[in-house]
């Protein structure tokens, strides 16, 4: 059974209230705490190391699954190895996430390295929630590793969101893209008090007529820290797109590297950064429709991260 | 309802775009026009409290709003539709129209707004008023905007411009309708003969002054006049 707490992490991470229909495994304080298969996706345990293997069959439709973490015990440390293995023409969606309960003093840390096996012509929804909460001083530290093998024709979109509550993360993401593969990342983070958050994508667009686009919308506040760097490498005939866009308040920082690197004389790479405070002119329009300033700056804000 | 009472505005400069204008508003439908830079959009903005005086009062209602912060004048009753709209990425046309009228407003109302502006709400509603907006498109959306608060004064800073000659019509029955239906005054900016035509009184700004003030059919045969034209814009050249 979830105690409450759990379940609060559950429902910030998974939107669940329950454990899921359909296929799914769930992760409590570093051990399984339950899977299922489906007719489609079968969940395997790792032996050698913690994790999963998660295998889809080819020509899986319309289906999801949810594999969220929770750590509710302070202090708890750990590398989670998980697997995807998604047939051809497959079209599913994959729910991940990880909620930390810090109330101690340690520091909860959880790094999950999730590889990804996009078969050909499969098509892949991954979303993945990061949430942190407590009320201890132990710091929550999360550092997802991502890792796509992109085969011909493919197409994956990924979307991470790390609203609340995460003291440290670094994330990284690496995507190789075959012949006519699309790779689309959407990123939101926000960060507040003394947090620090990194964003690291590496994708090389080596196949034929292969598309990237990777857009990272952030918003630091208080003395937070973010630093976005990406690295593009346009390999053959493709198109690689990157946008980082930030808005900056208080004494927060934060850096923007966008690389991008052609190797193709049709290789088309863009990369878009801009970081800046909040207009003054979205503030002014929204206090002449009777906000306060406090009021104008959360709906600017909410909205920028929607 | 309005009045101004020696309001000065200097930058931060030192230049004076408001040079000690007293004037007092009491009609229900007033334009306000003069050359470009005359000081029309500054003093718009010193109303809504946009900029603070250097000098001088501003009281609405009898009452002293010249310390009031912009959420406070709103909440008094004053509306601006800005010369240029602002755009916001992530928010959507529905959610500006909702804060607008100060609640939840449910798809219908918000579609009944956009259609008095002339735009098909369903093409509208959930789209965001980000870049990808024309200009005219925000503009109308602005005009929507000020029609959801529906407060007792309205400005609006030149509600025509970038709006296209068929609907311009449209755009005047928008401010006759509101006429009708609002208690409230409605002061708009602007360059358009037809628009002024409507007006219970005319202000002329120019040079940061007032020009003349007057009921419309006493200020506007002077304006269309060439002379007129003149005397109102010299004083920006002194
Ligand atoms: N913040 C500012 N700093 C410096 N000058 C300013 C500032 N705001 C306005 N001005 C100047 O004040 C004058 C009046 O500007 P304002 O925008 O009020 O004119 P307007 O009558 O609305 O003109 P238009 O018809 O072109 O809209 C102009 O010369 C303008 O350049
Ligand atoms: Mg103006």
């Amino acid at each position: 059974m979830m105690d409450a707490i759990q379940k609060t992490l559950l429902e910030q991470v998974a939107g669940l209230h329950e454990v899921p229909q359909g296929a799914y495994s769930l992760r409590i304080n570093g051990s399984l705490h339950g899977k299922n298969d489906s007719e489609n996706i079968s969940i395997v345990k790792k032996e050698d190391k913690p994790g999963i293997d998660i295998y889809i069959k080819p020509g899986t439709k319309n289906e999801s699954m949810h594999i969220p973490v929770l750590l509710s015990q302070s202090g708890l440390k750990e590398v989670v190895y998980n697997d995807f293995h998604v047939g051809a023409d497959c079209d599913v969606t994959i729910v991940a996430g990880c909620g930390i309960h810090n109330s101690g003093s340690g520091e909860s840390e959880h790094s999950g390295i999730h590889t990804f096996y996009v078969a050909e012509g499969a098509r892949i929804k991954y979303v993945e929630k990061h949430y942190g909460q407590g009320d201890g001083n132990g710091k929550n530290v999360m550092n997802p590793t991502t890792v796509v093998v992109m085969a011909k024709d493919s197409y994956m979109e990924m979307e991470t969101a790390q609203i609340k509550g995460v003291d440290s993360t670094k994330r990284d993401t690496r995507a190789t893209l075959a012949d006519g593969a699309t790779l689309i990342v959407r990123e939101k983070i926000m960060t507040h008090g003394e947090q620090f958050a990194e964003t690291n994508f590496t994708v090389d667009l080596n196949g034929e007529n292969c598309a990237t686009h990777v857009i990272s919308r952030s918003v630091a506040k208080d003395k937070s820290r973010q630093s976005f760097l990406s690295h593009v490498n346009g390999n053959n005939k493709c198109s690689g797109h990157t946008e980082c866009d930030a808005i900056i308040m208080d004494d927060a920082q934060v850096i923007a590297l966008p690389q991008i690197e052609a190797n193709h004389v049709d290789a088309s790479l863009i990369h878009e950064a801009a970081i800046g405070k909040i207009a003054g002119e979205q503030l002014i329009k929204l206090m002449t429709l009777g906000l306060t300033e406090k009021e104008a700056e959360e709906h600017i804000v909410n909205g920028f991260l929607k | 309802m309005l009045e101004f009472i020696n309001v000065s505005y200097e930058t931060l400069d030192g230049k004076e775009i408001i040079k000690g204008i007293s004037l007092q508003i009491d009609d229900r439908f007033v334009a306000i026009t003069g050359p470009n830079g005359g000081g029309k959009s500054t003093m718009a903005k010193l109303i809504a409290g946009i900029y603070m005086p250097t000098s001088g009062r501003i009281l609405l209602d009898g009452e002293d709003i010249t310390n009031l912060s912009i959420t406070e004048r709103a909440h008094r009753g004053i509306s601006f539709a800005f010369q240029q709209p602002v755009r916001f990425k992530g928010i959507t046309v529905k959610e500006l129209i909702s804060i607008a009228s100060g609640k939840n407003i449910s798809v219908s109302e918000a579609c009944q707004y956009l259609s008095e502006v002339g735009l098909c709400a369903k093409d509208y509603i959930n789209r965001e008023v980000d870049g990808s907006l024309s200009g005219g498109e925000l503009k109308r959306i602005e005009i929507a905007m000020i029609n959801a608060r529906g407060t007792k004064l309205s400005i609006f800073d030149e509600p025509e411009a970038g709006i296209d000659l068929w609907s311009f019509n449209n755009l005047i029955q928008v401010f006759r309708s509101m006429y009708e239906r609002t208690k409230g005054s409605i002061v708009i900016i602007s360059h358009q003969e037809r628009i002024l035509d409507i007006a219970d009184k005319i202000i002329v700004v120019s040079g940061g002054e007032i020009a003349a003030y007057g009921a419309k059919n006493q200020i506007l045969p002077e304006l269309l006049g060439a002379q007129a034209g003149c005397r109102f814009t010299k004083e920006a050249c002194k």
